[in-house]
């Protein structure tokens, strides 16, 4: 299993992001922005929190201009996995790869803190190891997690399974309290908690462990009959 | 030829700072302010020279990069 992570000048999660998916079992690789092409062999893509371009513009929106952006649009396009968490969440939807935008917290403030999610659906290769409706806790560290999208593009997510997890309390404003969303073809998560940040027990929590092996297993199933 | 674009939330995009301006407002003494929205303007130095044909660049750099049209509007002024 080969991950991919992109490394954006202020990115500061790529190296969590990368320990958790080394402890997961994955060959990772680190890649700069400036290249144009990912890994050969390349499964999955990770798009790591930090603060990318230092937010210049709009949360995210330079790092999806990037060069390595293009490549992950190809590799997303056919049929490749990826996974944004915070800055990541937001490059993605800057990209246009995930529905929605970031907006400012409701409250204005930064948030770090733990907080607990509801698993919305079991049905992707990222939260196989979990049962629906389960709770897990992982950390959250953002500004700008204020999850927004136009009722219609809402129902569409609702109508087709596409929240992956949900807040248990709502700490940031976000619609209909959706964390985490998937793709239409389930293989593109972009969520604002950090499962890499509960991934270890020196790190307070290690809800996130199985998140990276469920997802290994789940991307190697999906390639098997490939 | 200089180009200026104005971003702002869109309408019925909450928009958290404008609330926390207005609040501060009130704070002040300053009545009477019904709403505020708080928004960006970007000026850009333009080697056109022609009018429309800036204007067609502009707006195609909005819609690529200057404004998340999901939760943003734009408007431009050449000149």
């Amino acid at each position: 299993m080969k991950a991919a992570i992109l490394v954006f000048p202020g990115s500061n999660c790529d190296r969590d992001l990368a320990q958790a998916f080394r402890a997961a079992g994955a060959e990772v690789q680190m890649v700069w922005h400036k290249d144009t092409e990912l890994p050969a062999g390349t499964d999955i893509v990770g798009v790591p929190g930090g603060f990318s371009y230092g937010d210049y513009l709009r949360c995210g929106a330079i790092a999806a201009q990037s060069p390595i952006c293009k490549a992950l649009r190809t590799h997303v396009e056919r049929g490749g996995y990826a996974l944004g968490v915070c800055n990541g969440f937001q490059v993605l939807t800057e990209t246009g790869l995930l529905p929605g935008a970031l907006l400012r917290n409701a409250g204005l403030k930064y948030i770090c803190k733990p907080v607990r999610l509801g698993v919305a659906t079991a049905d992707c290769a990222f939260t196989c190891a979990y049962e629906q409706g389960q709770q897990v806790t992982y950390p959250i560290a953002h500004h700008d997690g204020n999850y927004f999208a136009d009722p219609d593009q809402l129902a569409a997510l609702w109508a087709e399974d596409r929240v992956a997890f949900r807040y248990v309390d709502n700490p940031n404003g976000s619609a209909a309290d959706i964390a985490g969303i998937l793709s239409a073809n389930r293989r593109v998560l972009g969520m604002m908690p950090h499962p890499e940040r509960a991934a270890e027990p020196a790190q307070g929590g290690t809800d996130g462990a199985a998140f990276f092996r469920g997802l290994l297993a789940g991307v190697a199933q999906s390639a098997a009959p490939a | 030829m200089k180009a200026r674009v104005q971003v702002m939330l869109k309408n019925g995009v909450l928009d958290p700072q404008g609330e926390a301006v207005r609040h501060a407002l009130g704070t002040l003494g300053f009545d009477g302010v019904n709403g505020v929205r708080q928004g960006k303007v970007i000026e850009l130095e333009l080697a056109e020279t022609d009018e429309s044909a800036a204007r067609a660049s502009v707006e195609a750099m909005c819609r690529k990069l200057l404004a998340n049209t999901v939760i943003e509007s734009y408007a431009i002024e050449i000149g």
